[in-house]
């Protein structure tokens, strides 16, 4: 299949809102780029294409003696994150290139790939959305319970998978089919119309979307 | 807005300047812009603030001008009553104009920073006490009115 995939490493910002013909538009401003190509990856060397894209300073006396000779194979300085982006069109891109928001242009479908917030030890009602328990008619110190896990000597345990609390966030999670409103390419900013996973601050992975639909919008 | 007559250009940490606690004196903030513009957006933002809008708060009687479109063609549309609350900070900001037509009071909120203001006439500035004046809706008529602000510097 031929899948011609831009991406770009960035840091969210945060949110606000601009104007598009007279109607808000909430935007994350993720400052994205200049990454730089680090290593193409060909069918005849790996078996697949892909480029990987490396972001972010670094002091140079943290990299290690390993990383900073891969660095410095495609001439770049070190940078603090590197992520592949699987691409037929890797052949294209050369070794140290710049790649920057240009790559992407408004109205341009993404994905945006991020680490979410934490949230600790959440119970049912916040982790997994259930309804918990009446505030009264007899519910006692219960009320954000999940209520029955499961019946009774038939099977005579809980079946595995059964959404308990637990540890909630904090998780690698991908927000699909995202519009670019803006490229500002004068302060490596893209404005992306939604929220996107993470805090201010928190690394993001921006994609062309993987689902963008065959028609009516930008398809590949 | 925190300012302080030595500010330690050292010892910089996530960007922050690190200010010595008993040197630095607190200037009481002139606008609300001016306490939060510690953020990153706020260069971003300034493009979208409208810098034409005229003072007012809440009492004021004001006309907006607010530009409709309908179809292929937009008109100005005129609106004229009393500013009964401002809600929300910068971009954000939002008012909302209260007008009785006919006997049935007719609320409209704006975005202060909305292209779709043509403009803000401030027609008279009104005597309140309150930030928000939701009591307005329970009263009618000459219980409704609001007094004339009189300019205190004008003496």
């Amino acid at each position: 299949m031929d899948r011609q995939v831009k991406g770009i490493l960035g840091a969210k910002l945060g949110m606000t809102q601009v104007w598009d013909n007279g109607r808000v538009v909430p935007v994350t401003v993720v400052q994205a780029g200049p990454c730089v190509v680090t290593q193409v990856r060909t069918p005849d060397k790996d078996g697949y294409s892909a480029i990987q894209l490396a972001f972010g300073a670094i002091d140079p006396r943290k990299v290690n003696k390993p990383e900073s000779g891969h660095f410095a194979k495609s001439g770049a300085a070190p940078r603090r994150h590197i992520v592949e982006l699987r691409t037929t069109d890797a052949s294209e891109y050369e070794l140290g290139q710049e790649v920057t928001v240009e790559a992407f242009e408004s109205g341009a479908l993404i994905d945006v790939t991020g680490k979410t917030k934490g949230k600790g030890f959440a119970g049912v009602m916040k982790r997994h959305g259930f309804h918990g328990l009446r505030a009264s008619h007899g519910v006692e110190r219960k009320h954000r319970s999940p209520g029955s896990i499961g019946a009774c000597a038939t099977p005579g345990r809980v079946f595995k998978g059964v959404r308990m609390a637990g540890r909630m966030g904090g998780v690698r999670y991908t927000v699909q089919n995202l519009t670019v409103q803006r490229v500002e390419s004068d302060d490596n900013l893209l404005l992306i119309k939604g929220a996107i996973p993470g805090p201010k601050g928190a690394l993001v992975f921006v994609r062309s979307a993987a689902k963008a639909p065959a028609k009516g919008g930008a398809a590949k | 807005m925190w300012q302080s007559s030595e500010v330690a250009t050292t010892g910089r940490r996530f960007g922050v300047p690190v200010v010595p606690g008993p040197t630095r004196v607190m200037i009481a903030p002139t606008s609300h812009e001016e306490t939060t513009a510690m953020n990153t957006l706020d260069a971003l933002d300034a493009q979208s603030q409208r810098t034409d809008i005229p003072d007012f708060r809440a009492g004021d009687t004001v006309k907006v001008h607010a530009r409709v479109v309908e179809g292929n063609r937009s008109r100005v549309q005129v609106f004229q009553g009393v500013v009964i609350r401002r809600q929300g900070g910068g971009l954000r900001e939002t008012f909302t104009v209260r007008k009785v037509s006919f006997g049935v009071g007719v609320e409209r909120t704006y975005p202060v920073n909305s292209p779709a203001i043509d403009r803000i006439e401030v027609v008279t500035r009104g005597a309140v006490r309150r930030a928000k004046l939701y009591y307005l809706r329970e009263l009618r008529g000459k219980a409704a009115k609001i007094k004339e602000r009189r300019e205190k510097q004008a003496s």
